[in-house]
């Protein structure tokens, strides 16, 4: 009896091994498949293995992986493996390079942490794709990731977040067209709450979708020079532009019952739950003020089509502010400087790994290399080019902070601009509990 | 025991090398995972976020006491040793005795103990949603919202407003038409904000009615078309509002009449003289439907997290001081019965003090474990109040990990909270010594 009961076991564990060694073999033989289709030359004289630390998961992860796929099929000798960290990205980085050990490559959201490694000195430069950069890259998107001269960040995944995003029945009920100026934005505003829809719907749980909207809004009043100086905080947040462009943040926020939910409300949606409140059959709100990422929220919550359900206009222009795109994105930093790696870099670089990405969908890209027809349908292809086209293109300037200003859940950037949700009259209060807290952590972080 | 042996021998030296020999694992252990980091945190506490080099002496530790979000968690964590350990073991204190005495006891003591089968992060998460502010969301608001309900239901129009300042008042007192009318005249009600699924069915284009002698005639309709139209004009293409009940005023403040509109919004006061008529719409069209307590709002989520943090631990405390209970031995209380003492007697002065050693085993446990509480925090607190909610344990994480990376601080913090633990731990060591 107890030998059959081995003998079971081990045929069991045979069978098994036989199925695991077929799926594996699968596997080969469909990358080798593909990389014969594609036909693209090998290089062999470079080895090694990569490991890549990274905020994409799910699709994006898979999608991430198929990019990878098109570089093994150029390098066959390197051994590249991504790891999903998610959000919990910086977390797993700033402990293992305390710890000393490093991941090769990484792709952070927040270029403050570019910034912290760096001072830290643990990042090495990737100015050797300085020429794949200036063939493919738009100028102003090489220098995101530059600190004094030398590229440390490379964007590799772009976001546009100048978009709001609307409930198209919502905006026929109430009879209006998307607006294109400030005030078009705020009359329409007016009209949907008549037609009985409240005009907003605002995230405001997650304090960063309030961060966005005061940041488009600065982008646009105050201009480009002023939104870096500010992102650097050479002029302090009590400055008089600060303090205009929080008035006229106001007049959204400060606007209760034109928000769904009210003040109350709005402060514990979290971000899906803002986007869900406007695009659904019998919508809470008709517009959520938010970046290119919304359309994925919008498909996992319900059946509303893109363009007869939901669609989207790029952020109102404050003044002479055509194409002014505030972005964001994810950006690789690499810790490990070997042929392999830089290698690597090189071919994340181009538009052709890049239209990889951007065919598959859910992806904008930094690299202007990349044909609008990539893009799957219209929508991705209007607020992703956006970014290409961008006369002026800045990157968020809360994830340019030091993260216990701008990226901390319940401090700094975040909560301050909850409370200025909570209470919109305040401007001059919450100008100065942000210069204080600004100042606080460019002291402790230099 | 054996006799000592001589004082300097070589027995001594082998024994102690064998005695080393068997501690050595366990120290190696101990070393590794307790005093390595305590040392390392202690040092890392007096330098700034930069790493050694850094050094900043006792400025993490002013931090702790200056920051206001740091003072808010120390605050937040007495108001959780002060309520939450106490109210966990009345309550399974009460619940023990109940379950001695139930028919359904196994039921019962299986019903309240199933949250401990739960992780924390994953009760809070499940609080988290049972708390939503949205009654068509949130379980708890949905109950009290069902419950308000039935005293007072929404009204009809209950987001509409007044689409002009003729109309004056609030939701709470109604609307009224700011000017008089006189007998002969016409009262225009316009409202807005009224969303298409709240337009009663069977409502048709607006019409002004004609004056008419010795009556007050008027409308009440939807002041908007799509784009808007004119404010405060009844136009092509609004809708009249039916059903809704409009009241007529006299110069004294009393209701004289009320008229109900027809479907194109029209309502007519018959058989009234003079002037001096106000007309409106009561209350009772505009109240609104609960919209919840703001349980995940800044000042309700400590408590709110209090509880279910109660709900999860009532039932261990159940068990070990049921337990107690059934050691107790049945002939002192039968005694005490005997002697014609009452059950609240018997428990007051019997059960209780023979109980408080296991009382006090629970006590202690849940005051350490409410001084580390942390997932249960970070999952049910939105981001907007995380920061009003957060306990010592929650900042201390924050600060080195949830995106701060200032170990420094974050060791700081580690350290205090170690301060706090420590008499707590020494309260135990003391009973544990006692026991054996």
């Amino acid at each position: 009896m107890k030998r059959n009961q081995w003998v079971g076991i081990a045929a069991l564990v045979a069978v098994l091994a036989v199925a695991a060694g077929c799926g594996a073999s699968k596997n080969a033989s469909k990358t080798s498949a593909t990389s014969g289709v594609k036909g693209a030359q090998k290089t062999t004289a470079v080895s090694g293995k990569i490991s890549i630390v990274g905020v994409w998961s799910g699709d994006e992860q898979k999608s991430f992986q198929a990019v990878l796929n098109g570089f093994k099929a150029k390098y066959p000798n390197v051994k590249v493996s991504y790891k999903s960290t998610g959000d919990n990205t910086p977390t797993v980085l700033s402990t293992s390079v305390q710890g000393g050990n490093p991941p090769d490559l990484a792709s952070v959201s927040q270029p403050g942490l570019v910034d912290d490694f760096q001072k830290k000195g643990a990042l090495k430069p990737l100015d050797f794709a300085r020429g794949t950069l200036n063939a493919n890259y738009p100028a102003g998107i090489v220098k995101i990731g530059e600190i004094k001269g030398h590229i440390y960040g490379l964007l590799i995944k772009g976001a546009n977040k100048s978009t709001v995003w609307y409930n198209v029945a919502a905006f026929k009920n109430a009879g209006i067209k998307a607006p294109t100026t400030w005030a078009q934005f705020l009359a329409a505003a007016k009209t949907l709450k008549a037609s009985g829809t409240p005009a907003y719907s605002i995230g405001g749980a997650d304090g960063w979708t309030l961060t966005d909207l005061f940041e488009n809004i600065y982008l646009r009043q105050a201009g480009p020079a002023k939104y870096d100086a500010l992102s650097t905080h050479k002029i302090k947040w009590t400055d008089a532009s600060v303090k205009k462009a929080l008035k006229t943040m106001a007049a959204v926020v400060g606007d209760t019952s034109n928000i769904a939910g009210g003040t109350a409300g709005a402060l514990q949606t979290d971000f899906p739950t803002s986007v869900s409140n406007v695009f659904s059959t019998s919508p809470k709100a008709a517009q959520v003020i938010e970046g290119d990422f919304v359309p994925g929220v919008v498909a996992s919550s319900n059946k509303l089509k893109p363009v007869s359900g939901y669609n989207v206009f790029p952020f109102p222009t404050i003044g002479n502010t055509k194409n002014y795109v505030e972005g964001g994105g994810d950006e690789l930093m690499m810790f490990r400087d070997t042929p392999a790696t830089r290698a690597l870099v090189q071919y994340l670089a181009t538009g052709k790994a890049q239209s990889i990405w951007a065919k598959r969908g859910g992806y904008t890209a930094p690299a202007k290399t990349v044909p609008a027809s990539a893009y799957p349908d219209a929508i991705t292809r209007a607020t992703a080019t956006a970014v290409g086209k961008a006369k002026v293109f800045k990157f968020d300037l809360s994830d340019l902070q030091p993260a216990s200003f701008g990226a901390t859940v319940g401090q700094g950037e975040f909560k301050i601009f909850q409370d200025f949700l909570r209470n919109p009259k305040n401007v001059n209060g919450i100008a100065s509990s942000l210069e204080k807290a600004a100042a606080k952590a460019y002291k402790s972080g230099k | 025991m054996t006799a000592a042996p001589p004082e300097g021998g070589p027995g001594v030296v082998r024994r102690n090398a064998v005695t080393l020999g068997f501690l050595a694992p366990a120290l190696f252990v101990l070393g590794l995972w307790i005093v390595y980091p305590t040392v390392y945190t202690i040092a890392r506490s007096f330098y700034g976020q930069q790493g050694f080099g850094d050094f900043v002496g006792i400025d993490n530790y002013k931090a702790i006491f200056t920051t206001s979000i740091l003072t808010t968690a120390i605050k937040n964590s007495a108001i959780w040793i002060l309520v939450a350990p106490a109210i966990v073991t009345a309550i399974g204190l009460v619940f023990a005795v109940l379950t001695e005495r139930i028919r359904w006891a196994v039921a019962f003591k299986t019903v309240v103990f199933m949250p401990m089968a739960i992780s924390l992060f994953a009760t809070g998460v499940i609080w988290h949603v049972m708390y939503i502010k949205d009654p068509s969301q949130g379980a708890v608001n949905a109950g009290i919202g069902a419950v308000k309900s039935w005293f007072e239901p929404a009204g009809a129009l209950s987001s509409a407003s007044p689409s002009t300042a003729a109309l004056t008042g609030s939701p709470s007192t109604g609307y009224v038409l700011h000017k008089p009318v006189a007998a002969g005249g016409v009262a225009e009600l316009g409202l807005t904000a009224i969303p298409p699924v709240d337009v009663p069915g069977g409502a048709k284009q607006v019409a002004v009615p004609t004056p008419k002698q010795g009556a007050i005639t008027g409308i009440v309709w939807r002041d908007f078309k799509p784009g808007g139209g004119v404010v405060g004009k009844p136009e092509q293409g609004e809708l009249g509002l039916p059903g809704v009940k409009v009241n007529l005023i006299d110069s004294s403040g009393k209701k004289v009449q009320s008229a109900t509109t027809a479907d194109d919004g029209s309502f007519t006061f018959d058989g009234v003289k003079g002037s001096g008529y106000r007309t409106g719409i009561a209350a009772a069209t505009f109240a609104k439907p609960f919209g919840g307590v703001s349980w995940l709002g800044s000042k309700l989520i400590t408590p709110a997290i209090i509880i279910a943090y109660i709900w999860v631990w009532a039932g261990f405390a159940m068990v070990v001081i049921g337990a107690g209970l059934a050691a107790i031995s049945r002939e002192v209380l039968e005694a005490a019965r005997t002697d014609g003492a009452t059950e609240w007697q018997v428990f007051r002065r019997i059960t209780v003090p023979m109980l408080a050693p296991v009382l006090s085993v629970v006590f202690i446990t849940m005051l350490i474990n409410v001084l580390k509480v942390f997932d249960i925090v970070i999952s049910i607190a939105p981001g907007s109040t995380q920061s009003d909610a957060a306990v010592i344990a929650v900042q201390m994480w924050r600060q080195s990990f949830g995106g701060v990376n200032d170990f420094g601080l974050g060791s700081a913090i580690a350290v205090f909270l170690f301060v706090l633990v420590v008499p707590v731990l020494l309260l135990n060591v003391r009973r544990f010594r006692r026991e054996v």
